[in-house]
C-alpha cells in the first residue's frame, strides 16, 4: 500500500474543500435550514403527525439524506473531473499508485466532507425542530454508507463526464427527482397503491426509509431491506469503478 | 551494456486506428542524457507516455531499471519523474504544496529540506508560498520540473522542455540537467531542434513516423549531419559538369540551371573559394548563390531513403 499517496490525495482534496468553505459547507447548510423553516416550522405546524411523528421531525432524516446524496455526487465528481479537465491527472496516472489507493484518497476525502456536512446539518436542524435518535449507531452507519456509495457514484460520473454539462446533468436530471420522489417529505404509504409500487423501484426510498428508521423506529420498508439495498448500490459502484480502472476507461488512451 | 530503460518491440495504435509507434526497440544507458529527436507527430510523446504509464501500449514491453512497467509498475514508476510538454499545473495550490503532493503521490515520506533544495535549484524559493495561478508561464514550467524532481527520481523524462521557454530558463534547465546527471540521474528529453540535442545530449535517437531510424553517439551523428549545401543558380544551363571540377562533390539539377555543392562544415576548409574560382575559369557564370544547412526534414528523408 502506498500510504503516502493516499494521504497526499486526501489532504489535497480536503484542502480544496477548505478553500471553498462557503460553497461546500455554508451553502448546503443554508439551503437545508430554509427547508426546515418553510416545511418544518411554517407548513409543518399545519400538517398532522405522520406515523406519530411531528411533520418537522419527520422530514429531518430525509433532508439530511437529500443533501448528503447531492453533495457527495457533486463533490466527488468534481474532485476527479477537475484534474481530468486541467490535465493534471497525468501525475496520478504516472504515479506508483493502484486504483484502490486513488479511490481511497479521492472518495475518502469526499465522503469525509459529506459526513461532516451531515453532522452539521443535523446540528442545525436541532435549532428548528426537536428530534431524537433511537439508534445512533445505525444512524451513523447509514450516513457513512450513503456518503461512501454516493461519493463512489460521483467519482464514476466525474470520470465518465467530458463536459461540465454532463457533470451537472446526472445530479440534476436523475438524482434530484429520485430524492424528491424518494420519500424525503412524506411517507410512501401516503401514496395511492399503484404509486407505492412504483416508488419501490426507486433506490433512494430504501436509503431514506432506513435512515428514518434509525431515528424514530418507523420505516416505509423493512430496515434489513434498506440495508441490503444500500449495500447492493455500494457493490455496484465498486464493480463499475473496478472496471474503469482495469480498462483505463476515459483515463488512458 | 547497462541499460536503465529497455523498450522492446513496442507498438501503439490509438483508438482512432492511427498507428503512432511501430515496433520500437530502444535502450537508454544508465546515467546518460539521451535526446529523442523527431518532427511533430513522430511519436515522441506517445513513447514517453507509454513508458510513464499514461498511455496503454498495444504490444511490446518496457523495462525501467529492470522492472516491467506493467506487471511491476510500482517499482518502475517510483524511479521515474515526468515533465510533460503542456503546462498542466494546479491552479489554487502553492508551489510548496503541489510539490509535497507530488512527493507523497510517488510514495516518499515528507522531506521539506529536499523540497527546498529543488526549489532553490530552480530559482523558485521566493515563490514557494505563491499560488501557481499567479506565476508566469516560465515559472509554471519550473514548477512542473520541480514536481517531477520532488520524489528524487533516478530517471527523468522531459518532453519538449524548451518549447516556448525563455533564454534564462533554458540555460538554467541545461545546468540543472547536467547537475542531475552528475548525481547519477538518467535524462531522456525530446526535441525537434538538432541544435538542442547537439548542445546537451550524450546520445541521440531519431524517430520519424513512429519508427526509430537510428541511435548514435552525438559526435558520430553530428559528423553525419554536418553537411551543408551551396546552390549556384547559373546564368546559362550546362549539359554536364566539366571534368575540371571532378574534385568537388557537385550535382546538377533544375535542367542544368542549378549546380549544388555539398560540403562538410566540420572540414578544414569549405572549398567554396577554390570552387568559385574554378567556375570562373570554366566560364560558368552564376546569378545567385543560396546556402542551406541540411534541415532536419531533409536529414529524415535522406536517412529513410538510405535505409530502404
Ligand atoms: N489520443 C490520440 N488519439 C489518436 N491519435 C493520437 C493521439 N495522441 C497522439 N496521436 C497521434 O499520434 C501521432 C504521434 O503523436 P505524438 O506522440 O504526440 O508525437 P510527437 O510528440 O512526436 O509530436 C500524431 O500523429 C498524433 O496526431
Ligand atoms: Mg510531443
Amino acid at each position: 500500500m502506498n500510504f503516502y499517496a493516499i494521504r497526499s490525495i486526501y489532504i489535497f482534496e480536503l484542502a480544496r474543500t477548505w478553500r471553498t468553505l462557503m460553497q461546500s459547507i455554508a451553502s448546503p447548510i443554508l439551503s437545508t435550514s430554509l427547508y426546515f423553516v418553510v416545511f418544518g416550522a411554517a407548513i409543518g405546524s399545519r400538517v398532522g403527525d405522520i406515523e406519530g411523528i411531528s411533520y418537522g421531525a419527520f422530514i429531518v432524516p430525509g433532508l439530511v439524506m437529500l443533501t448528503i446524496m447531492s453533495e457527495s455526487i457533486s463533490n466527488a465528481s468534481f474532485g476527479i473531473y477537475l484534474p481530468k479537465f486541467t490535465g493534471t491527472i497525468y501525475e496520478v496516472l504516472s504515479a506508483p499508485v493502484s486504483y484502490i489507493e486513488v479511490i481511497l484518497g479521492y472518495v475518502g476525502a469526499a465522503a469525509t466532507k459529506s459526513v461532516i456536512l451531515g453532522a452539521l446539518i443535523l446540528a442545525t436542524a436541532r435549532l428548528f425542530v426537536p428530534y431524537h435518535v433511537l439508534h445512533p449507531f445505525w444512524m451513523a452507519g447509514f450516513l457513512l454508507l450513503t456518503a461512501v456509495s454516493f461519493c463512489l457514484f460521483g467519482f464514476i460520473i466525474g470520470i465518465w463526464a467530458d463536459s461540465f454539462q454532463k457533470l451537472q446533468m446526472v445530479p440534476l436530471m436523475i438524482i434530484t427527482p429520485l430524492t424528491f420522489l424518494g420519500g424525503s417529505f412524506y411517507s410512501i404509504h401516503m401514496l395511492p397503491p399503484f404509486w407505492q409500487k412504483v416508488a419501490l423501484l426507486n433506490p433512494v426510498v430504501y436509503l431514506i426509509s432506513g435512515f428514518r428508521w434509525s431515528f424514530y423506529g418507523v420505516a416505509d420498508v423493512n430496515v434489513e431491506v434498506s440495508l441490503g439495498m444500500t449495500l447492493l448500490f455500494l457493490a455496484v459502484c465498486i464493480a463499475v469503478v473496478w472496471r474503469i480502472f482495469r480498462t483505463g476507461y476515459k483515463l488512458k488512451s | 551494456m547497462d541499460s536503465i530503460i529497455s523498450v522492446s518491440n513496442l507498438s501503439k495504435t490509438y483508438a482512432s486506428g492511427f498507428q503512432a509507434l511501430r515496433n520500437v526497440d530502444l535502450d537508454i544507458r544508465r546515467g546518460e542524457i539521451f535526446a529523442l529527436l523527431g518532427p511533430n507527430g513522430a511519436g515522441k510523446t506517445t513513447l514517453i507516455s507509454i513508458i510513464c504509464g499514461i498511455v496503454n501500449p498495444s504490444s511490446g514491453n518496457v523495462l525501467a531499471d529492470g522492472h516491467d512497467i506493467i506487471s511491476d509498475y510500482r517499482a518502475a514508476r517510483s524511479k521515474i519523474g515526468l515533465v510533460l510538454q503542456e503546462l498542466t499545473t494546479d491552479v489554487f495550490e502553492t508551489v510548496r504544496d503541489t510539490m509535497s503532493f507530488s512527493r507523497g503521490l510517488f510514495g516518499k515520506p515528507p522531506d521539506p529540506a529536499h523540497i527546498e533544495k529543488v526549489m532553490t535549484d530552480l530559482s523558485l524559493l521566493d515563490k514557494a508560498d505563491t499560488k501557481i495561478q499567479a506565476l508566469s508561464g516560465g515559472m509554471k514550467r519550473r514548477v512542473l520540473i520541480a514536481k517531477a524532481l520532488a520524489h528524487e527520481p533516478k530517471i527523468l523524462f522531459l518532453d519538449e522542455p524548451t518549447a516556448g521557454v525563455d533564454v534564462e530558463l533554458r540555460r538554467d534547465m541545461w545546468e540543472m540537467v547536467r547537475g542531475l546527471r552528475e548525481n547519477g540521474v538518467t535524462i531522456i528529453l525530446t526535441t525537434h531542434y538538432i541544435e538542442e540535442a547537439e548542445l546537451i545530449a550524450d546520445r541521440i535517437g531519431i524517430i520519424n513516423k513512429g519508427e526509430i531510424i537510428l541511435v548514435e553517439e552525438k559526435e558520430a551523428l553530428m559528423q553525419k549531419l554536418g553537411k551543408r549545401q551551396l546552390t549556384l543558380y547559373l546564368q546559362n544551363p550546362i549539359a554536364s559538369i566539366p571534368a575540371g571540377l571532378n574534385g568537388f562533390d557537385l550535382e546538377l539539377s533544375g535542367d542544368g540551371s542549378e549546380l549544388v555543392y555539398t560540403f562538410d562544415v566540420h572540414g578544414e576548409e569549405t572549398g567554396i573559394a577554390p570552387l568559385l574560382k574554378l567556375l570562373n575559369e570554366h566560364g560558368i557564370d552564376y546569378r545567385d548563390i543560396h546556402s542551406s544547412e541540411s534541415s532536419l526534414e531533409e536529414i529524415f528523408v535522406s536517412l529513410v531513403t538510405e535505409k530502404r
